[in-house]
């Protein structure tokens, strides 16, 4: 089965997105495909690499880089709700005459419309919000 | 999924339930909600809205948000009908519980039970909730 997954929460602040990713391992690891990851809201600092948790402690930014790398999967921030809490990736920061961007590898910043896109040609799309 | 899907050119048109459950503006879940509506009115597909919880107070009438310094986005419900997004569906258990009735509301709805809504949401292909 073809899924997408729409993270709406924060990294560590709140567990929908260590859900979202562990229904995206095992649905993997089960041979069924994620087209897609959308990250809407605060689900959108998933997506920063200038995180740094505990060393002790998961490395949400990475886990997914990782997993999109080893599965192909799209890792879609919203430009609006990233714009909104400062994540911008290299082209957006030149657009807004910002300094600094931090997006994570594998992530990639566009519209809502990929997440409506996804609805659309996935078998489920799978929310994890509060 | 539904069976019986309509198929267009450019693929199959799908059910998309957008469900409001929170108050417009303690969180930014409600506004951000309202932008992805807006953005699906572009993809021709069948679009609903459901409010229940505190989202029912996203629809009431007389919204004033200078005190807290926000925008009033309130009459963007007004505009839907001209992105064809006409169906509103509000639980009536919802509005009961808050004091509220149809009356309330700025635009025409379609009041309906919670087992009511449940069915309707089983209907739908996609479901995102704010």
């Amino acid at each position: 089965m073809k899924f997408s997954i729409m993270v709406s929460e924060g990294p560590y602040t709140h567990q929908a997105t260590d859900s979202a990713y562990q229904f995206a391992k095992a649905a993997l690891a089960k041979g069924h495909e994620i087209m897609r990851v959308f990250f809407y809201h605060d689900g959108v600092n998933n997506g920063t690499r200038l995180t740094v948790p505990p060393q002790d402690d998961r490395h949400i930014v990475n886990r997914w880089s990782e997993l999109a790398a080893q599965h192909n999967i799209d890792l879609v921030i919203c430009i609006a709700a990233a714009q909104r809490r400062g994540l911008l990736d290299e082209n957006e920061a030149k657009r807004q005459g910002k300094d600094a961007n931090n997006i994570a590898p594998g992530f990639r910043i566009s519209g809502l419309g990929q997440l409506v896109e996804a609805g659309i040609q996935s078998d489920r799309l799978v929310v994890f919000g509060d | 999924m539904s069976d019986d899907m309509d198929f267009e050119e450019g693929g199959a048109v799908k059910k998309f339930m957008f469900v409001n459950r929170k108050a417009p503006y303690g969180t930014i879940y409600a506004l951000e909600g309202l932008e992805v509506v807006l953005i699906s009115a572009a993809f021709d597909q069948d679009v609903s809205l459901a409010f229940l919880d505190d989202g029912v107070f996203q629809l009431v009438k007389g919204q004033k948000t200078d005190g807290v310094e926000m925008k009033n986005f309130s009459p963007t419900y007004r505009a839907l009908e001209g992105y064809d997004i006409e169906k509103l569906y509000v639980e009536r258990e919802s509005l009961e519980a808050r004091g509220l009735s149809e009356e309330d509301l700025l635009v025409d709805v379609q009041v309906m039970s919670a087992a009511e809504m449940g069915d309707m949401m089983a209907q739908q292909d996609v479901v995102i909730s704010f």
